[in-house]
């Protein structure tokens, strides 16, 4: 690596305009889950909750349902933490 | 078919009031016949950036209390044909404006005007909804700056879910991001957010980015809307803006970063090609 393109890489770190997006993103992110939540977002997660109580023992607290934007698109996201004890339950 | 357009931006001091004047301008400039008007109840500010404030004789909310008619309140630019102020009331009551009072007023001027610009206040507080609440249009005012771009997206959300078109069902508001006081050298030296970076965040059509500059005091002080000014970058970059709220191709200028030479340095106020 030659010397200019070391001090180069310094530089970028310090930019804080990178920093600023950064920070956008995360902040916006979270708000926009917490804004533009359809209303269906709710409905939806108690009826996945049910439909997976009929497989493994989950508790609701935790099935989570999230919808996120990035640029025009949307990313349903779901997250289920399965104790070990329902899975080995099944067996 | 007339036309309303909100100028807002959730956060104060962005440029709002200073595009609506030059966006106004801009339209009269090309033929439309155009009203503007200051919804900033208490904190009229419009007449000044109009350089109208000395004709200021009734108000918005003279007219729609029915103490004044609509003509008797607009005031006709003395600069720009087709161009008319409709001034905020300094009155202090936070409950002058009404939904319904608002919709007349606005179903009035559609008869006359080809497009009614709405002046936001900050906020997202009563002024700022009904601001927005009769728009097909929206010109999103944002600086390269973190909490403008948090702001600006928060009010796209009440956009997309509190305005008339979204109540009805009717097809959404349409969405401009206006990017002002933008400095190119400084986003160069990655001091500052990027069109890049905010266009990317925001996700909507971006209609101009006016850069920061010394001539928008200049208006201000004078109480000529910048659009006017031959010399201005900022004037050009609203008047291209203009141009492509009309549906023109119109490249951005004043994007990059100007590399003066020395006599540039000495003896242009702009440095900007015309
Ligand atoms: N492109 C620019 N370059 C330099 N200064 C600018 C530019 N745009 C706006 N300003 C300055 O920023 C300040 C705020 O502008 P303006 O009053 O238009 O904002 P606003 O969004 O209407 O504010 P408010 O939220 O109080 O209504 C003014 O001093 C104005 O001169
Ligand atoms: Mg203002």
């Amino acid at each position: 690596m030659s010397i200019m393109n070391y001090i180069r890489g310094i530089c970028n770190t310090n930019k804080t305009a990178n920093v600023a997006k950064e920070r956008l993103q995360i902040i916006i992110a979270h708000e926009r889950s917490q804004n533009r939540n359809p209303d269906y977002l709710h409905r939806l997660q108690q009826e996945l909750i049910e439909v997976i109580a009929k497989y493994v023992e989950v508790e609701e607290d935790q099935v989570r349902v999230q919808l996120d934007r990035i640029g025009e698109n949307s990313i349903l996201e779901l997250n289920i933490t399965i104790p070990e004890r329902s899975l080995a339950a099944q067996d | 078919m007339a036309k309303i357009i909100v100028i807002t931006s959730g956060k104060g001091g962005v440029g709002k009031t200073t595009s609506s004047a030059a966006v106004a301008t801009g339209l009269a400039l090309r033929g439309y016949k155009t009203a503007v008007i200051d919804f900033d109840v208490g904190l009229r500010n419009l007449d000044i950036i109009m350089g109208c404030e000395r004709r200021v004789v009734y108000d918005f909310v003279n007219v729609i209390n029915k103490e004044a008619s609509l003509k008797q309140a607009l005031i006709k630019d003395k600069r720009t044909q087709n161009l008319y102020i409709l001034p905020a009331s300094q009155t202090r009551d936070k409950d002058a404006l009404t939904q319904e009072g608002v919709g007349a007023v606005l179903e009035e001027l559609k008869q006359e005007f080809d497009y009614i610009l709405c002046d936001s206040p900050a906020g997202i507080e009563k002024g700022a909804l009904l601001a927005m609440y009769y728009a097909d249009s929206a010109i999103i005012v944002t600086n390269p700056e973190v909490s403008s771009v948090r702001d600006s997206d928060r009010i796209l959300g009440i956009i997309a879910s509190k305005t008339r078109r979204a109540e009805l069902g009717l097809p959404p508001v349409t969405e401009h991001l206006l990017l002002t006081r933008y400095s190119p050298t400084r986003v160069e030296k990655g001091e500052m957010l990027s069109i890049q970076d905010v266009k990317e965040i925001l996700a909507i059509p971006l209609l101009g980015v006016i850069p920061e500059s010394e001539s928008v005091l200049r208006a201000s002080n004078t109480g000529v809307p910048v659009t006017l000014d031959e010399n201005s970058d900022a004037g050009k970059a609203y008047r291209d803006a203009v141009g492509r709220l009309l549906g023109e191709d119109i490249p951005h200028r004043f994007t990059t970063a100007q590399k003066k030479g020395i006599f540039q340095k000495l003896f242009s106020r702009e440095g900007a090609p015309a």
